[in-house]
């Protein structure tokens, strides 16, 4: 038996959160007595960043060159895992949760009839069955799920599996799947993408603002705040709706979940929608001129007062 | 063109959860049920095309208990022209997804729109599994959809920024903002949509692949320590050595 993580590559780097299941699926291999397989596609990610997975615990990696797979084409991408697995005969997918992740992974999981949870949280308990804990009603609860299938597939949530890396190599090994014509029948015409940038789901560090910083042409301070601390920025839902901020900012129930060591919410009420996505944060920080906002019930630390008088004096003191 | 639009009912988003029955069951007593905020948007944007795209139909689908249809209706009121109920608990992903393969089969869609994923389990899977159980592609999360002729032009969210892609119809899309802008009914779209047909039919295939367990409620957090104002920059002090996160 085996188990294959697929890895994900954005900005010609592997992402963090695809280090964490390599992570989490070398834990499961031990636990399991099988071996634990990595699989890249394309050839975005360069030798030195697919020998950094071996770092987190797995020695083998199956790297398709195929210039095809430079662009994450979903029905393309779910043929090659499929492939990857029947090769390795492999009963386990792990992947970090995503969008593309789990646009692959719901089609690999029809064509391996298999079980699938999304936002896995911790390895799995195999005292009867295989049972997983996993993040529900976008973070407001916790459910344990029995996976009954043989085949399974577990989409890790991000955060659920920091690990220190070592200095271990992986030998990498070329892997060419069979594709047709018609797993490209999706034409990706152009790829707009902000590069050089943090991303807000990969982020340890985020500074979100929200509608009480009353205008885009207000969000310096955010931006200062961020980059003083090497963090993403977020926003919430009415900001992005306004377009001061891009939508891929937008955090929340509707946007996107984070889960970083630190999240500092500026000029936001915390409404239950918002809060829903960043439950999971290990420390949130809430700045705000009002002491009755309702963010400050859900925070760690808080400064009741007024933002534009408040961050120069943390950008200060970073620097300082 | 004919369209399916999958919507899932959820619990109102300001919804406090609790679990019965030992932990072993959501509590529905006093929730409040909505069309699912992702699937809103995808029924929107099915609207839209409806008024521009002449001979265009839009169905609303549901798998679900009775106590769904008063939520149907109010997809009908948005303006889908009329709905399927499929009388099931909707017990996991590929359930589910197996229903709406099975509908949709037998009435063949140019497009089956739907959230990116469901506010309740957020799997995220149902619109990616149709469309490999019809053999056709999807997409998602997508936050632009353009038709023209058989082509659709369309633009997914990616981490950090777009990707456009153009592809020909039948397509399945898992949707979510600003595909469209939420639509509030109005009166006439409410009186007609009590008229409207609801055609409620069994489940076909009834295989699960996960069984639920139980559930959990996070910890509380333990209480904000607030900092004066005027003392803000001690903030930074704390998060080095206290909490230890920067
Ligand atoms: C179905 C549904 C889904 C939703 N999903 C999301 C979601 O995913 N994410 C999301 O964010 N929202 C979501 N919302 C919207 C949510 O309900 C709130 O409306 C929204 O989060 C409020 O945004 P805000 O906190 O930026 O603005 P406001 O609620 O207007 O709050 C602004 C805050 O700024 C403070 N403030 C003003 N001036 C200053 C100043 N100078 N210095 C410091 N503080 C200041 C105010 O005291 C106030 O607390 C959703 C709503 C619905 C109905």
């Amino acid at each position: 038996m085996s188990i294959v993580v697929f890895i994900e590559v954005a900005d010609k780097e592997i992402r963090g959160s695809s280090f964490e299941a390599v992570g989490y699926g070398a834990e499961l291999a031990k636990m399991t007595n099988s071996t634990a397989v990595a699989l890249v596609l394309g050839n975005e990610a360069s030798a030195e960043q697919i020998a950094k997975i071996g770092n987190y615990g797995i020695s083998k990696v199956l790297h398709a060159q195929d210039s095809r797979l430079d662009v994450g084409n979903i029905q393309a991408y779910s043929h090659a895992v499929v492939q990857a697995l029947d090769k390795e005969n492999a009963t386990i997918l792990v992947y970090a949760k995503s969008s593309l992740g789990d646009a692959i992974a719901a089609r690999v999981a029809v064509q391996k009839k298999a079980s699938l949870a999304a936002n896995v949280l911790e390895l799995p308990d195999l005292s009867d069955g295989f049972a997983v804990k996993k993040a529900v009603f976008t973070g407001k609860a916790f459910q344990y799920v029995t996976l009954t299938s043989e085949n399974k597939i577990l989409a890790v949530k991000k955060g659920a599996f920091a690990m220190t890396p070592s200095q271990d190599s992986a030998n990498v090994e070329s892997f060419s799947p069979q594709l047709a014509e018609s797993d490209f029948a999706v034409k990706i015409t152009k790829t707009d993408k902000v590069t050089g940038e943090l991303l807000l789901p990969e982020a340890d560090l985020v500074v979100s603002g929200g509608r009480g910083l009353k205008g885009p042409e207000n969000w310096g301070v955010i931006l200062d705040l961020a980059k003083a601390l090497n963090a993403a920025t977020g926003c919430s839902k009415p900001v992005s709706d306004l377009d001061w901020r891009p939508h891929h900012e937008h955090v929340g129930q509707t946007g996107v979940k984070v889960s970083p060591n630190l999240y500092i919410a500026v000029g936001i009420s915390g409404a239950i929608q918002h809060l829903a996505g960043v439950s999971s944060s290990k420390c949130i920080v809430v700045i705000n001129k009002d002491a009755e906002a309702p963010f400050f019930k859900a925070a760690d630390y808080g400064i009741v007062g007024d933002a534009f008088d408040i961050l120069p004096k943390l950008i200060k003191a970073l620097k300082g | 063109m004919k369209i399916l639009v999958c919507i899932t009912c959820v619990p109102d988003t300001t919804s406090k959860i609790s679990f019965i029955n030992d932990n072993a069951e959501l509590n529905k007593a006093g929730l409040q049920y909505i069309i699912g905020p992702y699937d809103d948007y995808a029924l929107a944007r099915a609207v839209e095309l409806k008024e521009q795209i002449p001979g265009t139909t839009v169905t609303a689908l549901n798998v679900g208990l009775a106590v769904n249809d008063q939520v149907i209706r109010k997809a009908l009121a948005i303006g889908a022209d009329d709905a399927i109920r499929i009388d099931a608990e909707p017990t996991d992903s590929y359930f589910v997804a197996n229903q709406i393969a099975e509908i949709a089969k037998q009435n063949g869609y140019d497009l089956i729109l739907m959230g990116r994923e469901s506010t309740d389990y957020n799997g995220g899977q149902v619109h990616g599994m149709v469309g490999q159980m019809l053999n056709i592609p999807s997409l998602s999360p997508v936050m632009k959809l353009e038709i023209s002729g058989n082509v659709a032009t369309l633009a997914r969210e990616i981490e950090g920024g777009k990707e456009y892609m153009e592809a020909n119809l039948p397509l399945v899309l898992g949707c979510q903002e600003p595909i469209a802008e939420w639509k509030i009914p109005n009166m006439k779209g409410i009186m007609s949509s009590r008229t409207k047909p609801l055609l409620v039919i069994s489940p076909t295939n009834l295989e699960t692949l996960t069984k639920s367990e139980l559930y959990e409620l996070p910890a509380a957090r333990s209480g904000c320590k607030f900092i004066a104002a005027d003392q803000a920059e001690t903030l930074i002090d704390l998060l080095r050595n206290e909490a230890k996160v920067i």
